[in-house]
C-alpha cells in the first residue's frame, strides 16, 4: 500500500454510545429478530437488524418437493396469514396448467382470505397495544380471534396452520355449518368494534406514543418496496386485490384504504378500517357462495408444469406476496423463491427509528407488523 | 392564554378518553356475559374436538383386528418429511400365492407437519386423523408409533353386486 492512500473510517460509534442488543429473544420484536441498537443516551443513532436465527431453507427444500408438498411450507413463512400463502402457489400452478377452478372454490378462498386477514389484523391489534403497554387489548383481541380459529377448526381440522388449499381447489369441501357461523362472526365482530376505539384508538397515551412517530413519506416507501397496510398508510397504493385481481376480487366492491400521514397511528388506522373492509367483503362474498360446484377441479395425480417461468402475487395480511417458480418440465421446481413482504418492510426501520428515542423504535416495530419466519424463510 | 385553554382542554380530553377505555373493561367486568376461557384440565371429560381435528394418524382397526391397509406405500411416498416408514412382508394367501402385506406401519408423529397428504392420497381409505391432542412425553422414542396392531390382518374386500 503507498502513502498516499488515505485510510477512509466510517465512525459507526462515538465514544459516549453504546450498542444494545435488542433481541433474539425480545418480547417486542415478536419472534427471533435481533436489532442491534447504537444509542446515544436514549437516541438511536442506526440500528442494524440481524436476521437468519429461523432461517430453514424453504425455497431449497421446496426444490425436492412436488408441488402438492411445497403448500405445507409455504404454512410456516408467514404463519399469520397461512391461507393466503396457500393460496399464492396454488395459483401460480393453476395458471401454469391452465386449469379453471370452479367459481365455488374462488368463493371459498376469498372467504378464508378476508377471515385469515382479520385474525391477523386482530393479533396485531392485540399484540400492537401489549408493546405499548395497554395489556388489556391483548386479552380483548385474543378473545375475538378465537372465534375465527373456531370457524378455520371446525371446517379445516388446524387453527394455524392449516395447509388447506392444494393446487386445483381445496383439499376438503368446508363444514355444513361454514356460512352459518362465518355470518354469526360478522355479526359479532361489528359488535366489538366500538370496544376497539374506546379502548385504543382514542386513547390519549396511545395518541402520544403514535402520531408523528417514525413517518414514512410516500417516495420512502416505494422505494424501500414497502407494501401491505405499512405501505398505504403512507399513501402508497400497493393493495393487489385492486391493483391485479386474482381469483373473485375483481367482482367484489370494495375500496382501498389509504392514509396519507404516514405515521404509526396511520399505519394502525388503515389496519382498523381493513378489518371493516373485510367484513363488507365476507358479507358480500358469503350471501352469493354458490352451493354447488365441487370443491376441487380435475387434476392428475402427478402435476408436472410445462417449461417456463411463472409469476404470481397476492395480498397477504402484511403485504405483497409474490412467488416466482421455474420449471423445467419435471415434478418438482426447478426454482422457487417467495417475494416476502415482511423482507422488505423491516429495511425501512433504520431509517423510521434513526434519531428517535428507545420507546419509539418499539412502536415502530410494532406498527410495521413484522412476522419474522417470514423474513427468513 | 391560548397555550393556557390548551393545556387545560388537553387534561379534560386526555381524562375523557381514560374513561371511555375504563368504561368498557368496567363493563366487562360487572357484566362478563358469555365467558370464553375454559378451565382446561377440568373439563377434559366434556372436551370434544371437533370431527376434522388434526390430532395424529391412526389406522382404525374393526371388531376382528383387520385394517384396510394393503402396503402400497403411497402415503409414504406422499409424505413431505419422511414421518411414515412401510416395512412388507410376504404372506400366502387363501391359494396360498405368495402376496405382499403389511408389517409395520411406522408412524414418527415428532416430525409430522400434519399437512394431511397421507390421508388425503391413501386409496384404500386406511388412516385417518384421530381426535387425542394431548402428545407431551418425556422421551422422543414414545413419539414413533406402529399404527397397525399386533397380531392384525387385511379386511378382505366387500364384493359389491
Amino acid at each position: 500500500m503507498s502513502e498516499e492512500t488515505v485510510e477512509k473510517k466510517i465512525i459507526l460509534k462515538e465514544e459516549d454510545d453504546y450498542i444494545v442488543n435488542m433481541g433474539p429473544q425480545h418480547p417486542s420484536t415478536h419472534g427471533v429478530l435481533r436489532l442491534e441498537v447504537c444509542l446515544s443516551g436514549e437516541t438511536v443513532n442506526y440500528m442494524i437488524p440481524h436476521i437468519g436465527y429461523i432461517h430453514r431453507g424453504i425455497e431449497k427444500m421446496a426444490e425436492s418437493d412436488t408441488y402438492k408438498q411445497v403448500i405445507h411450507l409455504t404454512d410456516r413463512m408467514d404463519y399469520l396469514s397461512s391461507h393466503i400463502n396457500n393460496e399464492a402457489v396454488c395459483l401460480a400452478v393453476e395458471e401454469a396448467l391452465g386449469v379453471e377452478v370452479p367459481e365455488r372454490v374462488q368463493y371459498i378462498r376469498a372467504i378464508l382470505d378476508e377471515l385469515t386477514r382479520i385474525a391477523s389484523h386482530n393479533l396485531w391489534w392485540s399484540a400492537f397495544g401489549m408493546d405499548l403497554g395497554a395489556l388489556t387489548t391483548f386479552f380483548y383481541g385474543m378473545r375475538d380471534r378465537e372465534k375465527i380459529l373456531s370457524i378455520f377448526e371446525e371446517s379445516f381440522g388446524s387453527r394455524l396452520l392449516h395447509s388447506f388449499n392444494t393446487p386445483g381447489g381445496l383439499l376438503h369441501d368446508v363444514h355444513p355449518d361454514f356460512r352459518k357461523h362465518t355470518l354469526e362472526y360478522v355479526k359479532y365482530f361489528r359488535k366489538k368494534l366500538p370496544d376497539y376505539k374506546n379502548l385504543l384508538t382514542d386513547n390519549v397515551i396511545f395518541h402520544n406514543r403514535t402520531i408523528g412517530i417514525g413517518v414514512m413519506d410516500k417516495k420512502m416507501a416505494i422505494n424501500y418496496g414497502v407494501t401491505g397496510p405499512s405501505g398505504r398508510g403512507s399513501g402508497f397504493s400497493c393493495d393487489i386485490r385492486k391493483a391485479a385481481p386474482y381469483g373473485i376480487y375483481d367482482k367484489v366492491k370494495f375500496k382501498e384504504i389509504l392514509y396519507h400521514e404516514g405515521d404509526s397511528f396511520a399505519r394502525y388506522k388503515v389496519r382498523m378500517d381493513e378489518m371493516v373492509e373485510s367484513l363488507n367483503i365476507l358479507e358480500q362474498l358469503v350471501d352469493n357462495m354458490p352451493e354447488e360446484g365441487g370443491f376441487t377441479a380435475k387434476m392428475k395425480p402427478v402435476i408436472k408444469l410445462p417449461e417456463g417461468e411463472y409469476y404470481q402475487r397476492v395480498e397477504t395480511a402484511r403485504g405483497e406476496l409474490g412467488v416466482y417458480i421455474v420449471s423445467k418440465g419435471a415434478k418438482y421446481p426447478y426454482r422457487i423463491k417467495f417475494r416476502s413482504p415482511n423482507f422488505s418492510n423491516l429495511f425501512v426501520l433504520n431509517t423510521l427509528s434513526k434519531g428517535g428515542i428507545i420507546a419509539d423504535l418499539v412502536a415502530i416495530c410494532g406498527s410495521l407488523d413484522l412476522v419474522i419466519p417470514d423474513i427468513d424463510r | 392564554m391560548n397555550s393556557t385553554i390548551k393545556y387545560f382542554t388537553d387534561i379534560f380530553k386526555g381524562v375523557l378518553s381514560l374513561w371511555a377505555g375504563m368504561r368498557v373493561t368496567g363493563k366487562y367486568f360487572i357484566s362478563p356475559g358469555e365467558i370464553v376461557t375454559e378451565q382446561y384440565p377440568e373439563n377434559r371429560a366434556t372436551l370434544k374436538m371437533t370431527g376434522r381435528f388434526k390430532g395424529e394418524v391412526i389406522m382404525p382397526h374393526d371388531e376382528n383386528n383387520q385394517h384396510k391397509c394393503t402396503g402400497c406405500g403411497i402415503c409414504e411416498l406422499n409424505c413431505p418429511n419422511g414421518s411414515i416408514e412401510i416395512i412388507t412382508k410376504k404372506v400366502p394367501n387363501e391359494e396360498g400365492k405368495m402376496i405382499r402385506a403389511i408389517d409395520k406401519h411406522i408412524y414418527h408423529l415428532s416430525m409430522c407437519t400434519f399437512c394431511e397428504l397421507c390421508i388425503k392420497t391413501c386409496p384404500f381409505d386406511a388412516i385417518t386423523w384421530g381426535q387425542d391432542f394431548e402428545h407431551a412425553v418425556f422421551d422422543r422414542a414414545k413419539l414413533t408409533k406402529v399404527l397397525n396392531k399386533p397380531g392384525s390382518s387385511l379386511k378382505k374386500k366387500e364384493v359389491k353386486s
